[in-house]
């Protein structure tokens, strides 16, 4: 171990002339990519909220007419009234950007790039070279998404899971052509992207920790990070199969995913695929996704939790337990959002076993974090009041899940508003709690500057009140028989008794939307005018707060300290601060605890 | 009207949070520049997360009190009961977990919100905690999974058999058709490449060589006799569909290529549901609110909206393009009388095509 550390610290020894684009662009430094991916997957995340509230415009006042659509979305909107095929595009588009570019680059990439060197104590990742590249991939593939939304016809519209045959046919909707072509290429490209970094984790992990380190002794951010890399490497290549598949039955006339179509008048050529194939393809990776994007956040608030309460993480070695058994459950239990698709029902029982299973190492987590929380010193600071917030959302939304995974009452639930209000709950909402934990968090580590705690304060609150005023009364919309994606619901007078429900929530999600423009302000101000970072703000044990606040290639000036304990004594008894720092050695008679 | 009313309501929104931000803002600058929770924050932010706990309650309880019912309608088929029990069980368990550790949860935030001096406890693992709150949910996770399969089976476990009336779902973007047996209770086989035969008129591309398929009969509106089972066969001849149909507790999809199965035995016709209190109470409900809107629509040189009355619906419920949210057919249940009476008046696959 510590000759691999030796030589790459002569690697980094001495320094090469760095131009503006070595330091900002083309970057191989992890901190720097951090950055990159952080400020990128924000963007995309204004992106994707923005679309949310344009399509609660619609939801809340159907068909009527509004001149931000005009504005917004041009010919799409003829005399403001948005159009259809336009709604499926929003939703759509909002939901492949929500989950891929910012819930998984956004988050996972951010934060494993900054955290997974510093914590581990490495001068950077394995390949700087190969980690560029992922960022620029990454950067490459939004472009594209992007790019889509220009297309003459629309872009992509079939929901963010893009089932065939509907995506495989321009004549099904508009949106199946040019658009989704983009969007298949911009998803492989992504996919590539998230291998390389994922890959690129691993092998730091397991190779650059510093002497001392331990896999015991890892932060409970770095497990969740390297074990989220372990399984998108063995989820995401499944995407990207079915990709290539859908891309060969779209343009080369294969029929992977096709069979007996009939359409605009014409009898299509395709004869003995089958969509049910697509969506086993599509959820091998669709559902471990859902842990792709919630680990790291859970990963996040463990360390956030554990620092704030000034108390060790309760059952260190529970919770590690449970992020393993959470991995491992997650690739056998895809066939949940498959349970009326035409499977086998006795596939069905299988798959409600192995999903409910979930359930107990996820139980596990949340009991977990309230006993840590119990006689703890809780510093309530922003990044301490989201990893809360994360808790409450992830226990709220999980339960739900125990009605989604039971086969039986998925019968009637399935593709409802209750499945939204789950998802966002657990998924989208706890792991966006978590991203911004993590910003509030490491932001004197990224930038250098401290974040406005009181504008903090104002974001968490008007959003977790908001969060649930959205995503509450969805529950009931959806046990009452409301199916998701309907652009209105106006035909079907037996709906119109919820009609005011969908005002509340869209109300709801405008002052949630205004929340995060007080985020935005406090991010970009504070990176230029905040205060200057002292270099362990929080008191926290873990190695990266060692590291001066000045960035430098390397991380460390001279030695990587070494690490002589776990990163969770806090507050343990006879040490006279309530912090002690992992690179602190023992004292003379100090027991370790044995974990 | 209700437009520019929420459209200030957001404006105003936007401008106090502006203004506080503005507030927070410059009240920061000039006093205290830490950006680190002290005291005075712990104490107000851990008071705040005992606020948010009540008002997690109150949002609940005022959900149920404001749209508690339009939870599950009333079920309208054999297996919705066992449904029905299913999910009132799961639904007590889940609202007993989350009251608890949200109370929990928040209350440990405010108890014990951070002072100068204090210590937290060292306490960083208990086996025996550990293993109590993993036993207890292995324990009421396996009578779940239990009680689910088992109804599971129960439900999706088609067996065919004379007695059953046998239909045939067809999907096509944007519209539902439902196919009988005809006399001989067998469907004819089908397929898409007969579509185009007969002009258009064989609108589900039954194969005409087929004898089994002359008597079937096509129509646009599902009509059911009550206390008999039926054995749906789904097919769709473009993209994804699902027959969803919520009264029933019934869902399943249409896939191109392959034909799916569902069944179940409805139990109460379209006119006693009308009859049910808690539908008149839902429909009178439902045209108040229809009157009220009337008002608006007539007012703007618009057509009134029709009287709403209560029947059976079959939704689609898979995204399958534009019209997606108006593909829908009307299910009508009625005495076996009722139904001989109407399917003996529809016109034979036979008829269609001459």
């Amino acid at each position: 171990m510590s000759a691999v550390a030796h030589a790459h610290e002569e690697d980094h020894g001495h320094h090469h002339k760095e131009t503006f684009m070595t330091k900002y662009i083309f970057s191989q430094d992890h901190k720097m990519i951090a950055k990159q991916y952080l400020i990128t997957g924000l963007f995309m995340g204004i992106i994707g909220i923005a679309m949310s509230l344009l399509f609660r415009i619609q939801l809340a006042w159907p068909e009527q007419s509004f001149a931000i659509f005009e504005v917004l979305l041009g010919k799409w909107a003829p005399e403001g009234v948005m159009d259809p095929n336009v709604y499926l595009a929003l939703v759509t588009i909002h939901g492949t950007i929500m989950v891929f570019f910012v819930l998984t680059a956004g988050l996972s990439g951010t934060f494993s790039n900054l955290l997974i060197p510093l914590q581990i104590g490495a001068r950077d990742m394995a390949s700087g070279l190969l980690n560029m590249i992922s960022f620029w991939l990454f950067f490459l593939s939004s472009t594209i998404m992007i790019a889509s939304l220009f297309v003459e016809a629309g872009p992509a519209a079939a929901g963010w899971t893009i089932y065939p045959p509907l995506s495989a046919l321009p004549q099904a909707q508009p949106g199946s052509g040019l658009g989704m072509t983009l969007w298949l290429v911009s998803m492989a490209i992504f996919i590539a992207s998230s291998l390389l970094g994922s890959l690129n984790y691993i092998v730091t992990v397991i190779n650059l920790r510093t002497k001392g380190m331990s896999m015991s002794r890892l932060p409970l951010t770095i497990w969740a990070f390297f074990v989220t890399a372990i399984i998108g490497v063995v989820s995401f290549p499944v995407l990207l199969s079915a990709a290539l598949l859908l891309i060969m039955d779209r343009s080369f006339g294969t029929s992977f995913f096709l069979s007996d179509i009939f359409i605009q008048g014409e009898v299509l050529h395709y004869q003995g695929g089958s969509p049910v194939l697509y969506e086993h393809l599509f959820w091998f990776l669709g559902h471990p996704e859902v842990y792709i994007v919630l680990l790291p956040a859970l990963g996040i608030t463990s360390e956030i939790i554990a620092t704030n309460s000034r108390k060790p993480i309760f059952g260190y070695r529970a919770m590690v337990a449970s992020i393993l058994a959470i991995a491992f459950l997650s690739t056998i239990v895809w066939g949940h959002h498959m349970f009326i698709s035409g499977m086998n029902p006795f596939l069905g029982s299988v798959f409600t076993f192995t999903t409910l299973l979930i359930a107990i190492p996820s139980a596990v987590k949340a009991f977990n974090y309230i006993t840590t929380l119990w006689k703890g010193n809780l510093q309530l600071n922003p990044a301490m009041l989201f990893s809360i917030g994360l808790v409450s959302t992830f226990i709220s939304g999980g339960l739900t899940g125990i009605i989604l995974g039971d086969s039986t009452l998925d019968i009637n639930v399935h593709d409802t508003y209750f499945v939204v209000a789950h998802f966002h709950l657990v998924m989208g909402i706890s792991a966006l709690y978590g991203l911004f934990a993590g910003v509030y968090h490491w932001f004197p580590k990224m930038f250098g500057k401290m974040m406005n705690k009181n504008l903090g304060y104002v974001h968490f609150w008007v959003t977790a009140v908001c969060a649930y005023g959205v995503f509450f009364p969805m529950h009931f919309i959806g046990m009452a028989g409301l199916p998701r994606r309907y652009y209105t619901n106006t035909n079907f007078p037996y709906f119109d008794d919820i009609a005011d429900i969908n005002i509340v929530i869209s109300l709801f999600a405008f002052a949630a939307g205004a929340a995060q423009l007080v985020f935005l302000y406090n991010f970009i101000h504070s990176i230029f005018y905040g205060k200057p970072a002292e270099q362990n703000p929080w008191k926290s044990n873990t190695m990266e707060w060692t590291a001066p606040v000045e960035h430098m290639h390397g991380n460390w000036p001279g030695e990587i300290p070494e690490v002589h304990r776990w990163a969770y004594d806090y507050s343990k008894p006879g040490q006279e601060e309530d912090w002690v720092s992992q690179i602190v050695p023992l004292k003379e008679g100090e027991e370790e605890l044995q974990h | 009207m209700t437009a520019i009313l929420t459209l200030t309501v957001l404006v105003l929104i936007g401008i106090s949070i502006w203004q506080i931000s503005k507030m927070f803002d410059l009240s920061q600058t000039e006093r205290n520049t830490s950006q680190i929770a002290n005291d005075k924050d712990n104490n107000t932010q851990g008071k705040l997360m005992f606020a948010f706990l009540v008002f997690i309650y109150l949002l609940t309880l005022y959900s149920f009190y404001a749209w508690g019912s339009v939870l599950l309608p009333e079920a309208a088929s054999e297996h919705g009961s066992q449904y029905d029990n299913l999910m009132w069980i799961s639904f007590a368990l889940i609202f007993f977990v989350q009251t608890v550790t949200q109370a929990l949860l928040h209350y440990f935030s405010y108890k014990y919100r951070g002072e100068k001096g204090k210590k937290a406890l060292f306490y960083a693992d208990n086996d025996v905690l550990e293993a109590i709150w993993t036993i207890i949910p292995v324990i009421t996770l396996a009578g779940l999974i239990l009680y689910g399969l088992y109804t599971w089976t129960s439900i999706m476990n088609v067996e065919e058999n004379d007695e059953a009336l046998v239909v045939e779902l067809y999907a096509q973007q944007f519209n539902w058709k439902a196919r009988y047996a005809g006399q001989d209770g067998v469907l004819g086989d089908a397929n898409v490449r007969f579509l185009q035969d007969f002009d258009g008129k064989n609108q589900v591309g039954i194969d005409a060589t087929d004898p089994n398929g002359l008597d079937d009969v096509i129509v646009q509106e599902l009509h059911l006799p009550v206390g008999r089972e039926v054995i749906f066969k789904m097919r769709s001849q473009d993209v994804l569909h699902s027959a969803y149909m919520p009264h029933f507790r019934a869902q399943m999809n249409c896939v191109p290529g392959m034909i799916t199965e569902f069944a179940f035995t409805p139990i109460t016709t379209t006119d006693e549901m009308r009859q049910n209190p808690d539908m008149i109470a839902k429909v009178k409900k439902i045209n108040k609110i229809r009157v009220e809107k009337s008002k608006d629509l007539v007012a703007k040189g618009e057509e009134a909206l029709e009287p709403y009355i209560f029947d059976y619906l079959l939704l689609c419920n898979k995204i399958c393009g534009a019209s997606h949210y108006n593909m829908q057919m009307k299910i009508i249940v009625e005495t076996p009388e009722e139904y001989e009476k109407w399917i003996a008046q529809q016109p034979t696959f036979a008829q269609v095509i001459q």
